[in-house]
C-alpha cells in the first residue's frame, strides 16, 4: 500500500562499472535483476521493495479488523477484495525483492524480528466504520502520490509491479471516498463518524511522505538513482492539494486551524504534522505496534504446522513419482 | 423462521433461506482468516472463498426476499434477523480453530455443497437452477481446492496429520445433518426443486472417502448426527457471537444506509 522512502548508501565500487551504471540510469534505462548494479544499490532497494511489501501485508490488519462488521454484504465483499488485493500486492513486491538475491522468508523473519519497518500509517487504529472509508481515501492517497513516480523507478521488476499496483490503489482510493460520501452524506451519526475519522487520520496521513526534505539526509543518493523520483515535501503539498476540495466536497473540516489557500504560491499553505509522534510510532511507540507486530508473529507462528505438513507433503509425492518411474 | 402468513410460498422461502444461510456462515468465517494465514498464497485463497460465498448469499436470500413478497433485502436477511432465525447447518458455524479444521470443514461442506449445487441445477424452479449453475463452477474449484490441502496436511508431518485427525473427529458430528430430510425438504422435493438430502450422502461419501483415504485419515465410525441448524431449533453458541459481530452496525444504527 504504501512506499516509505528509506536510506541508501553509496559504497566503494569499481569507478568504471559505476560511471556506467550511472551513465544507464541517466539515460533512462531499467536496471534488471541480472544487471551489474551497485552494492548500495541493491541494498537500497532490498530495503525499500521489503518495507513496502511488510507494509502491504502488515497493512491488511487495520482493515481487516472490520471485515466481519462490515455493515452490509455488498460492502464486505468489497472491503474483502481490498485487503485481498493488499496480499497480492505483498506477493508481487516479495518477488520483485527476491529477484535481488533476497528470499521472501528471510524477509519475513526480517519483518518478525524488527530488522525490517513496514509503513507506520499502520500503527494507527481503525475505530469506526468510517475509518474504512479514511484509509481509503487518505492513506491509500498518499500512497498513490507515492507510488505513482516510483512507476518510473529505475529498477525493472520494483517499476512493473508499481504499474500493476498503482492500477488497483486507484480503485482503492475511490471506493474510500465511496465510504466517505455516504457517511458524510448520511445520519447525523455517520456523519460524526466521518469528522471523526478525518481528524485522526489527516496527520498521520501528511507524515506518510516522510520528514521534511530539509531533515532527511538519505534521499539524495535515492534521487540520483532514480530509486526516488520526487521529494518527500513536493509529494506532501500535492497531497494537501488535491485533498482539501476532497473534504470540502463532503462537508467535513480538516483539522487544521492554520489550513489556507497562498493565492500567491498557488497552493494550500498548511500545518506540519507533530514529528515528535511520527518518530515516537517509527520507535515502535504507536497506538497499534506492538499489537501488529504480535498479530504478525502469531499468524507466522501458528502457521509453522501447515507451512511444514504441506512441505513434506510435497516431498513424499515428489518421492512416489520417482519411485513410481 | 415462520414465513409471514402472507408469504406465497413458505416452503421455497425456506429452502432459500437454509442455501443463503450457509454461504453467508460459512463466508463470514473464512472471512475472519483475512490477514492471518499461515502464508500469502493462502491468505488470498481464503479471501476468494469467502468472496465467492457471500456471492452466492447475495443471490439466495435475494431470492428468498422476492419468493417472501415482503419487501425484505438479501442485507434484511443477513443483518436484521437473531439466531433462531438463521437456516444454516451447524457445521459452518463451528469456529476456526486452527488452519486445519477450517480447511476440513470447508472440505466437508464443499463436498455436500457440489452434490447438492450439481443437482440443483435440474431444478424445476428456474431462479434456483440459474443461481446453482453459477454457483457450482466456483464449488466445484473450492472443493478442488479444500481436498488438495486437507490431502496436503492428513499425508503431511506427523504434527499435521495428527491435527487434521483431530479437526476429523471434531466435526464429523456435524455431517450428518445435510442429509436428514424433514418436511421442508420432503415439499421441496416432491415439487422437483431440490433433492431429498438423504440421496446426495452416496456421493458425499465416495467423494469424502476417496479424499480422506489420500489424505491417510480414518473417518470416525460414528453417524451421530448434531441437529438444529437447518430448522433453527438449536444452534450452537457460537452462532450468537457470530451475529453479534456481524450485526453490528446495522443493529446500532438502524435505518442508516452505508
Amino acid at each position: 500500500m504504501y512506499a516509505q522512502m528509506i536510506q541508501s548508501e553509496a559504497t566503494a565500487e569499481d569507478p568504471d562499472k559505476l560511471a556506467a551504471f550511472e551513465a544507464r540510469i541517466a539515460a533512462g534505462e531499467k536496471i534488471e535483476p541480472k544487471d551489474w548494479m551497485p552494492a548500495g544499490y541493491r541494498k537500497t532497494l532490498i530495503r525499500q521493495i521489503g518495507q513496502h511489501a511488510h507494509s502491504e501485508i502488515v497493512g491488511q490488519l487495520p482493515e481487516g479488523n472490520w471485515i466481519t462488521r462490515a455493515p452490509t454484504l455488498e460492502r464486505k465483499a468489497i472491503l474483502l477484495a481490498k485487503v485481498q488485493d493488499e496480499a497480492g500486492h505483498g506477493l508481487y513486491l516479495y518477488c520483485a525483492a527476491e529477484t535481488l538475491g533476497v528470499s521472501r522468508d528471510e524477509l519475513t523473519e526480517m519483518l518478525l524480528d524488527g530488522r525490517m519497518k513496514y509503513s507506520s500509517i499502520f500503527n494507527y487504529p481503525t475505530l469506526t466504520w468510517a475509518d474504512m472509508g479514511a484509509v481509503g481515501w487518505l492513506v491509500d492517497g498518499a500512497a498513490i502520490m507515492n507510488q505513482v513516480p516510483l512507476q518510473r523507478t529505475s529498477y525493472g521488476p520494483y517499476s512493473r509491479a508499481m504499474i500493476r499496483i498503482c492500477k488497483e490503489e486507484s480503485f482503492h482510493q475511490r471506493q474510500g471516498y465511496d465510504i466517505m460520501m455516504k457517511m458524510a452524506f448520511g445520519t447525523p451519526a455517520q456523519k460524526r463518524m466521518a469528522q471523526d475519522a478525518l481528524n485522526r487520520f489527516w496527520y498521520p496521513a501528511l507524515m506518510m511522505f516522510g520528514p521534511s526534505d530539509k531533515e532527511s539526509v538519505h534521499s539524495a543518493q535515492s534521487m540520483a538513482w532514480k530509486i526516488k523520483m520526487n521529494t518527500n515535501d513536493e509529494l506532501r503539498q500535492k497531497f494537501v492539494d488535491e485533498t482539501v476540495p476532497q473534504a470540502e466536497y463532503l462537508g467535513l473540516t480538516v483539522p487544521d486551524p492554520d489550513l489556507k489557500w497562498n493565492e500567491e504560491r498557488g497552493h494550500y499553505d498548511f500545518s506540519e504534522p507533530d514529528w515528535s509522534e511520527f518518530f515516537d510510532v517509527l520507535k515502535g511507540n504507536g497506538p497499534c505496534n506492538a499489537d501488529r507486530m504480535e498479530a504478525r508473529q502469531q499468524a507466522w507462528a501458528e502457521g509453522q504446522w501447515v507451512r511444514d505438513g504441506l512441505m513434506a507433503h510435497a516431498r513424499k509425492r515428489a518421492a512416489r513419482r520417482v519411485a513410481a518411474e | 423462521m415462520t414465513a409471514p402468513a402472507a408469504c406465497p410460498d413458505p416452503a421455497l422461502f425456506e429452502f432459500c433461506l437454509r442455501m443463503g444461510d450457509n454461504t453467508l456462515v460459512l463466508g463470514h468465517r473464512v472471512s475472519e482468516w483475512c490477514g492471518h494465514a499461515p502464508v500469502i498464497e493462502e491468505d488470498i485463497a481464503l479471501a476468494n472463498t469467502a468472496l465467492d460465498l457471500i456471492g452466492q448469499t447475495q443471490l439466495w436470500l435475494g431470492l428468498a426476499g422476492e419468493v417472501e413478497g415482503a419487501g425484505r433485502s438479501a442485507d434484511d436477511l443477513a443483518f436484521l434477523r437473531d439466531a433462531w432465525d438463521f437456516r444454516n447447518l451447524l457445521l459452518v458455524e463451528r469456529p476456526n480453530r486452527d488452519f486445519g479444521h477450517t480447511l476440513l470443514r470447508q472440505c466437508l461442506f464443499d463436498a455436500w455443497h457440489l452434490e447438492m449445487l450439481t443437482a440443483l441445477c435440474g431444478s424445476s424452479e428456474p431462479r434456483v437452477s440459474e443461481i446453482s449453475q453459477k454457483a457450482v463452477k466456483e464449488v466445484s474449484y473450492h472443493l478442488e481446492r479444500s481436498a488438495d490441502t486437507v490431502i496436503g496436511l492428513g499425508d503431511g508431518t506427523p504434527e499435521s496429520h495428527a491435527r487434521m485427525q483431530d479437526a476429523l473427529d471434531r466435526l464429523w458430528p456435524y455431517v450428518g445433518e445435510a442429509f436428514l430430510p424433514d418436511a421442508i425438504d420432503a415439499e421441496v422435493a416432491a415439487r422437483g426443486i431440490a433433492p431429498d438430502p438423504a440421496s446426495l450422502r452416496a456421493g458425499f461419501d465416495a467423494r469424502i472417502g476417496a479424499i480422506l483415504a489420500e489424505a491417510t485419515l480414518s473417518l470416525p465410525d460414528s453417524r451421530f448426527a448434531h441437529q438444529g441448524g437447518k430448522t433453527g431449533v438449536r444452534h450452537t453458541e457460537d452462532l450468537g457471537h457470530m451475529l453479534a459481530t456481524m450485526q453490528f452496525l446495522q443493529r446500532a444504527y438502524p435505518g442508516a444506509t452505508w
